[in-house]
């Protein structure tokens, strides 16, 4: 089952090792892994997505928490929340038709062209990981898909469930 | 303020923090760090004779004392030798801070003469590892090492050191922190009181109740408190291999070890128990024996403060996360109006189901006239302790037969590598144990393979006067390798053998102690007795014992607790 765990920990050379090291070790997986200093820079927050049974996510969230630079970690998954990733995605265009086709999709998607030039599209997107797999087929049917990079799910929860230090 | 030098810094936060020994090697790294060492005697260094020796030093001495054993160490080799020494103290949570030098911070990276990345070698057996960035940051890294090391759940930490951070000729102010409080660390000692009043109800309305006493209880200093528990309830009490000590194994309550070699009347305690209560354990592998089939009838109490130890193994019905003196002070509090007679008269019958197992007598052996067997000379070393020695064992089939047949009646006497299984511990950590306590009687059990793991120490010993008494049981093969071997590969002993054993009585003579060989079971008293007797030489036992011995009781492979091997031919 797909989990979200989201890790509030110091902002501290090293961190982010120990928690690839709790996955690795113990033989979680990670599906994707995004993090960055939270709006206070002393502490960064990680979000993971991860496939996991109710006895893995447990183990997960407790092993996460036991690590000393760790302050709270939470299945986001398990109660309403909201999610967002972000991709970039380059298209070569190199017919009249295609670069049409291209700007249709990017409206009916609502994504952003961010750079234009001779030959290429760069087209930023964010939504649900669902929302970018979908899109990126679709590129790919009306043009070649040069190179993409997305940035891994991040979320909260909705109201007034928070991780605060 | 205090002006001084890196190198000043971590020998005067060492004193801060109380640090009495330190167990080490020098090198290029820490050259500073030893020059600051030399300009004072507060702090004792022990020079080792391999850096695994060193960990394990300091691993025996915090298991004796419950104090953080320290550790220093060079950069690279020095630093990657006590690898094996860290995850040994890891598994059995064991305090220990670890320092080790590291090549300049302007170097880090380059791949510099004697250059690791210590901190991402040792980062999945440490409870936490810092890397020091500035010289003024010693003081706090090295207070904050000695208190996560030494609280919650005990662990090592790695404070890994570059050398221009230590230089001895730049002065930096010493500040040594008055607050080490993180955070984002903060362990839970006190249990929830709705889990401690289910808990309670549990045991009270329990039949067949069982305490299972892990490590957890010892370095929790428990051992009290979970007997007031356990005498309230007049509940059988079994321990696992690290927790043996924690409840006297002369009480009559005691049904002894559980688990893989476990005793018949333990495992079957637990296997047809209604309630377990494990405090402090951590239902490991070779306990549970396969999962599926543990204890079918028991509801599960499982005190522990770390709560990832919880509904690891097995899902606890009632989970208490806390400290095991904290929690059984819980427990106590609640029980102030519970008879114990009432108890008594409710758990007869459990008890006349258990003195049955006990009739059992599953640890008899039979010892014949001439060859010794390896159960006799652990006996005969109880007799000769008085059952009061620190005993220190290496890996093997000795270990269980000195956890089986030598019974602890106080905490931390037994020292053992129980989580990992590391042989070559036993004698660095009984010299750990021998440094704590100079007085006590220090022994090793160990066997002909294990004692040759880190033999090299004998000489420390020699240079620090440590009395210690080796007790090598000598089988001329790797004995438990060998006991798998003869009941899963069709006896085929692949490489369990050792054809060019060294002579260890001139070994240890020429290591300057006594050595004495003993291959004749009416020798044995009379050797045991001049050994003890030499109160102030190390004396180092060879005894040349049954090569055919297996350890039992056994637990059968993939079955319930009590799906137990007796000896080579019966079986429960």
């Amino acid at each position: 089952m797909r989990r979200i765990i989201s890790v509030l920990m110091e902002n501290a050379p090293g961190s982010l090792s120990r928690i690839a090291g709790v996955f690795s070790q113990r033989g979680y997986n990670v599906d994707s892994l995004c993090v960055a200093p939270t709006s206070d820079d002393s502490l960064s927050r990680l979000t993971i997505i991860t496939q996991a049974d109710d006895k893995v996510t447990e183990q997960i969230t407790k092993q996460v928490n036991k690590l000393i630079d760790v302050l709270r970690v939470a299945e986001l998954s398990e109660a309403p929340h909201v999610e967002r990733e972000l991709m970039l995605i380059k298209v070569a265009t190199r017919t009249e038709i295609a670069r049409a086709e291209v700007n249709r999709n990017v409206d009916i998607f609502r994504a952003r062209i961010l750079d234009v030039t001779a030959q290429h599209y760069t087209i930023e997107i964010t939504g649900t990981s669902d929302k970018l797999s979908a899109f990126a087929h679709v590129m790919g049917h009306c043009a070649d898909i040069t190179e993409s990079a997305r940035t891994g799910v991040c979320s909260l929860s909705r109201g007034d469930r928070a991780l605060r230090p | 303020m205090r002006m001084m030098s890196g190198a000043a810094m971590v020998v005067e936060a060492l004193k801060e923090v109380g640090v009495s020994h330190v167990f080490g090697y020098p090198g290029g790294a820490v050259l500073d760090i030893y020059d600051a060492l030399f300009a004072q005697d507060d702090v004792k260094h022990i020079l080792v004779r391999h850096e695994q020796g060193a960990a394990h030093m300091a691993d025996g001495y915090a298991r004796a004392t419950g104090r953080t054993g320290t550790v220093l160490v060079t950069s690279g080799p020095g630093a990657t030798n006590t690898l094996t020494g860290i995850a040994t103290a890891y598994m059995d949570s064991v305090p220990m801070v670890v320092l080790s030098g590291q090549v300049p911070s302007m170097h880090i990276g380059e791949d510099a003469f004697q250059e690791t990345d210590m901190v991402g070698c040792s980062r999945p057996i440490v409870k936490h590892s810092f890397l020091v960035k500035k010289t003024t940051d010693i003081p706090m890294a090295i207070a904050k090492a000695y208190y996560i090391a030494n609280t919650g759940r005990p662990g090592p930490v790695v404070v890994d050191l570059p050398k221009d951070l230590v230089n001895v000729q730049d002065k930096h102010p010493y500040v040594f922190p008055d607050d080490v409080t993180m955070r984002s660390y903060n362990p839970t000692v006190k249990g929830h009181s709705k889990q401690i009043t289910k808990a309670v109800a549990c045991m009270l309305s329990a039949k067949r109740p069982v305490i299972y006493v892990g490590g957890g209880a010892i370095i929790a200093e428990a051992d009290g408190l979970v007997t007031q528990l356990a005498e309230k309830l007049n509940a059988p009490v079994t321990c696992t291999l690290m927790g043996l000590g924690a409840f006297s194994g002369v009480h009559e309550q005691f049904v002894g070890m559980l688990g893989m070699h476990g005793l018949l009347e333990a495992n079957k305690s637990m296997h047809n128990a209604d309630c377990i209560v494990a405090l402090g354990a951590r239902f490991d592998d070779r306990v549970t024996n396969n999962v599926d089939k543990f204890c079918p009838h028991a509801d599960i109490i499982h005190v522990d403060i770390d709560p990832a130890s919880i509904s690891k193994i097995l899902k606890a019905h009632i989970p208490v996360v806390g400290s095991v003196d904290v929690v059984c002070k819980q427990f106590l509090d609640r029980m102030e109006d519970v008879d114990t007679e009432a108890q008594k008269e409710k758990l007869k019958d459990w008890w006349a189901q258990i003195n049955e197992w006990r009739a059992r007598k599953c640890l008899d052996y039979k010892q014949g006239a001439e060859v010794i067997k390896p159960q006799r000379v652990i006996e005969a070393v109880y007799k000769h302790t008085k059952g009061d020695a620190y005993i220190s064992s290496d890996v093997g089939q000795h270990q269980m037969f000195a956890a089986l047949y030598y019974p602890f009646a106080k905490p931390r006497r037994w020292i053992n590598s129980g989580g990992l299984g590391t042989m070559g511990f036993g004698l660095p950590a009984a010299m750990g144990v021998q440094f704590a306590f100079p007085d006590a009687c220090s022994v090793v059990i160990t066997g002909d393979g294990s004692i040759q793991m880190n033999i090299q120490e004998l000489s420390t010993c020699l240079q620090y006067n440590l009395p210690i008494k080796v007790i090598s049981l000598n089988n001329r093969a790797l004995g438990m390798v060998r006991q798998w071997q003869d009941m899963n590969y069709k006896g085929r002993h692949s490489c369990s053998y050792m054809d060019s054993m060294p002579d260890f009585v001139k070994l240890a003579e020429a290591y300057g102690h006594i050595g004495i060989q003993v291959d004749k079971l009416d020798q044995l008293d009379e050797a045991m007795e001049r050994c003890f007797a030499e109160k102030n030489r190390l004396v180092f036992m060879d005894i040349l014992v049954d090569q055919n011995e297996h350890v039992y009781p056994m637990q059968i492979k993939y079955g319930a607790m009590d799906d137990i091997r007796l000896s080579k031919t019966e079986r429960t």
